[in-house]
């Protein structure tokens, strides 16, 4: 009976605060199937043999059909389907909220590997170390195709976009391995696009974090020297250019007229296509860095940019405004 | 209609008779025909080949599952195998298998017309069709392309070095073949229907295929111009689809996807109307709620064109196109068991008899039941983030391609074969390839809906040996599936030489096509039909339209 263990309980462990509540879902729509399914079978077993053809010219009764048996079966299988469907959608709409203090950490997918960058500065590769318990929001990129993280364990997935950031979060509630696969056919080695989520305990998780050879610094001190040696310094620390400190999350007023909201994406947008994203009542002359900067790069910068929130940012992250010239906070 | 000239053709104790087969003879005969019986000939054998194409490369797909590191060929194999399995299964073999060899085959027979409105158009039709398909061997014959038949961008449009070009012309050739067919159907419903044949009288097969090339009509030109696009941003630098060239990576996804779901119903829809066909035949009575069934058909056609966002669930569309997307995908559900729920009312006091077309029928029903609810799980925005991308999606869709639309077309080819050969095939080989094929298809993708919930992504040439156990089952279960194609194959063929005759009505079945010879003559009715009763008139008895089944 050793087969048997291989697939009952056959489902991939849950191992996140919304896993129950998407297999609950998946519990009642299997529920629904096999209901149905062997409604269906028996019905027609029986049907089939109880009114099984006794001579070959038999001629049966002739029914032509009946309103109220239709809307029976219009109305019962509306009104699951609705159920379904509203509840997917609460699940849906959950999973699309990150809570606020959330984690963020950021991966990069390019053909055939994941590139992950934590905020303090550790980087891996195909593997991302994370505390239990506590919520991530992944901001996901991709340098090339499109890619997909998926994490069964965790019940989540999201595609991974050029030139586009998508978010996916979770809050691990288990310490152990689980598995993560690329789940978007990207090209020769898609099946070789796979790694592990280690779920560890806080102190563990600190102890790894500290043994990080990259870890010495963190992704904001990344940011600030490039934001030195891009010569971001030149205008956006005198005031030729718009002020980083206090941008995150604010409301920025383009000079096309619209109102976008100063979160990652427009940052990285406003990087490598600074014409479109001019802003009011500055001079029109940043220019573009396509090409020149990586995709971990713009994570680096945003993550500065996201330490001088004049506001506590969502993380909590104490990090003292610099000075009005720039100045690095690099320790 | 010339009798007797060629005598010495016929059997020893055969009437001599022309028919459409034997007309006329010579190679010649066949590629120039404008006769809607031999086109659907030309259809057969056309898609056939196809057929076994895609069948091999699924072959080769199990046999290389067997193991995690990959039993036979390297990954960008692999790729290449799903690929030509997927473009072929869908382009060049589910998509025309029933409308363009039954559906050309029956509708005119069914409606009591000489032939469809524009002949020419027909075989014109099956050319570019042809052409297609050669221009497809062509790709996978210089090296094949591995981006799946979804040939999703930027991947497609600039990092893959396989042979794109080729494969998306070739898509979009086809197109047009299915545009055509599509027109013609169209026109030939309307116009050519016998005296007396209303819309209601239509047989519910007709239905199903008026809905199905409503869709190509407005289906087909969205890929063929999406292909085009395509092609011509891989070749000169357009920026249409790749972010790098200043294009939207997901703007492909909407373009495909809005002719790729609705190519679905293309696929599965006239299946949906063999089986009303089966089910009337085989318990000699009208389909239970007629018009239901009819209108759901079109309902389905309708909705099939608002749910595409159904496949980008997880791509960061915004949240409140995926839920509308979700609810439209929801509602498909409410036609499709209204039409099973008719199905099993007519078996209800009727007079059934398991002959093999009918066991594909009811195969078909717990098929396409399980693989409509699995799809529900699809729908369900929350859930499907959990199985998107799995093998719960290939077993879903297998369910409702192999296990509906192909079930259907089997039982469609059993049911009609006396009518198109003239001959009977051998009944009890027929049902026990119907019970394998049953048996091997669920042994084939049932465990794929367990690899799916335990996390196995799809379109994977490597995987973690813990997914062993299963693929192993599926892939066993894969050459069980084979052994039941395999037998059709060799006793319709037989059947063809060696058959016995079958006489105008084997069955005992109500419809016009059953009315004249087998095979046809030429012009299949030597005087048109008048029709003066409804589809399905099994009995004498007075039609009472909405009283209680007693
Ligand atoms: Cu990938
Ligand atoms: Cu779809």
């Amino acid at each position: 009976m050793l087969w048997l263990a291989t697939f009952i309980p056959f489902f991939a462990r849950e191992a996140s605060s919304v896993a129950p509540n998407v297999d609950a879902l998946f519990l009642f729509e299997t529920a629904v199937t096999v209901f149905f399914s062997a409604l269906i079978f028996i019905l027609m077993i029986v049907f089939a043999v109880k009114y099984r053809r006794r001579s070959p010219d038999e001629v049966p009764v002739q029914i032509h059909g009946n309103i109220p048996m239709e809307l029976t079966w219009i109305i019962i299988p509306a009104i699951i389907v609705a159920v379904m469907f509203v509840w997917g959608a609460k699940l849906y709409i959950l999973l699309a909220r990150p809570p606020r203090d959330a984690v963020h950490v950021y991966i990069v997918g390019k053909q055939w590997m994941w590139k992950i960058q934590h905020p303090e500065g550790a980087e891996e590769i195909d593997m991302l170390h994370i505390p239990v318990g506590e919520p991530i929001e992944c901001i996901l990129t991709s340098q090339d195709v499109i890619h997909d993280f998926s994490v069964p364990a965790f019940r989540v997935k999201k595609d991974a976009l050029p030139d586009r950031y998508t978010t996916v979060w979770f809050t691990a509630d288990k310490v152990g391995r689980y598995p993560f696969y690329c789940d978007q056919y990207c090209g020769t080695f898609h099946s070789h696009m796979r790694g592990f989520v280690e779920v560890m305990r806080r102190s563990s998780y600190e102890t790894w974090l500290a043994g990080q050879s990259t870890s010495g610094v963190s992704m904001p001190a990344e940011g600030a020297k490039l934001y030195q040696s891009f010569g971001c310094i030149q205008c956006h620390g005198t005031g030729k250019g718009p002020s980083w400190v206090g941008l995150w999350d604010s409301k920025v007023h383009l000079a096309n007229g619209q109102v976008v909201v100063a979160d990652g994406a427009y940052i990285r947008n406003h990087i490598l296509d600074p014409r479109d994203w001019h802003v009011e009542g500055y001079p029109n002359i940043m220019p573009t860095f396509q090409g020149q900067i990586t995709e971990e790069q713009i994570f680096d910068l945003i993550a500065y940019i996201k330490s001088l929130a004049t506001t506590p940012g969502p993380q909590g992250v104490a990090v003292p405004p610099p000075a009005k010239n720039g100045a690095s906070t690099t320790p | 209609m010339g009798t007797g000239n060629s005598i010495a053709l016929s059997k020893p104790g055969e009437e001599y008779r022309v028919h459409y087969l034997n007309a006329k003879y010579g190679i010649k005969s066949w590629l120039l025909t404008t006769d809607h019986k031999r086109i659907a000939w030309l259809y057969f054998i056309s898609t056939s080949f196809f057929f076994v194409i895609g069948g091999l490369a699924a072959t080769f797909m199990r046999l290389n599952l067997v193991s995690p590191q990959g039993a036979l060929v390297q990954p960008a194999t692999y790729n290449k195998l799903f690929t030509m399995h997927g473009t072929i299964m869908i382009f060049f073999f589910l998509a025309p298998a029933v409308p363009t060899v039954l559906g050309n085959f029956l509708i005119p027979m069914m409606i009591g017309a000489r032939d469809v409105a524009f002949p020419k158009l027909n075989l014109l039709s099956w050319y570019i069709f042809i052409t297609a398909g050669a221009t497809f061997l062509w790709c996978a014959i210089s090296g094949g392309v591995a981006t799946g038949w979804t040939f999703y961008t930027p991947l497609s449009s600039t990092y893959t070095n396989t042979h794109v070009i080729s494969a998306a012309m070739a898509v979009f050739i086809s197109g047009f073949s299915s545009i055509l067919t599509g027109l013609n159907f169209i026109v030939t419903i309307h116009k050519m229907r016998a005296p007396g044949m209303t819309w209601f009288r239509l047989p519910l097969f007709i239905w199903a295929l008026y809905a199905t090339s409503i869709i190509f009509i407005l289906a087909m030109p969205v890929i063929a111009i999406t292909m085009a696009l395509l092609v011509v941003e891989r070749i000169f630098h357009v920026g249409i689809f790749d972010p790098a060239l200043g294009g939207d990576p997901v703007l492909f996804q909407h373009l495909f996807w809005f002719f790729g779901h609705p190519e679905v119903y293309i696929l599965i829809l006239p299946s949906l109307g063999v089986i009303s066909e089966l089910i009337a035949a085989f318990s000699r009575r009208r389909v239970f709620g007629y018009e239901f069934v009819a209108f759901s058909s079109f309902a389905i056609a309708f909705i099939s064109f608002l749910v595409w966002g159904h496949h980008m669930f997880v791509s960061g569309q915004s949240i409140y196109a995926g839920i509308f997307f979700s609810a439209m995908t929801m509602a498909v559900a409410i036609p499709s068991a209204v039409k099973v729920f008719n199905w099993i009312a007519t078996l209800y006091k009727g007079s059934v008899a398991l002959d093999a077309p009918m066991l594909y029928a009811l195969g078909f029903i717990g098929l396409f039941t399980i693989g409509g609810l699995t799809g529900l799980y699809l729908a369900s925005t929350g859930l499907d983030i959990f199985l998107h991308d799995t093998y719960f999606v290939v077993a879903h869709f297998h369910y409702i391609m192999v296990g509906g639309a192909i079930m259907g077309y089997m039982g469609g080819l059993h049911y009609w074969w006396p009518k198109m050969t003239g001959k009977r095939y051998p009944e009890h080989w027929a049902r026990v390839a119907a019970l394998i094929i049953f048996i091997g298809f669920n042994l084939t993708f049932g465990p794929q809906f367990i690899l799916g919930v335990e996390g196995m992504p799809r379109r994977y040439a490597t995987y973690p040996p813990k997914f062993q156990f299963l693929n192993i089952m599926s892939s066993a279960g894969a050459s069980i599936l084979a052994v039941g194609y395999l037998l059709p194959a060799i006793y319709l063929l037989w059947s063809i030489k060696y058959g016995p005759a079958a006489g105008p009505n084997p069955w005992g079945a109500k419809g016009l096509e059953w009315t004249t010879a087998s095979p046809p003559p030429v012009h299949n009715f030597d005087v048109i039909p008048i029709v003066t009763e409804e589809a399905y008139a099994y009995g004498h008895e007075p039609a009472v339209v909405g009283s209680a089944a007693s």
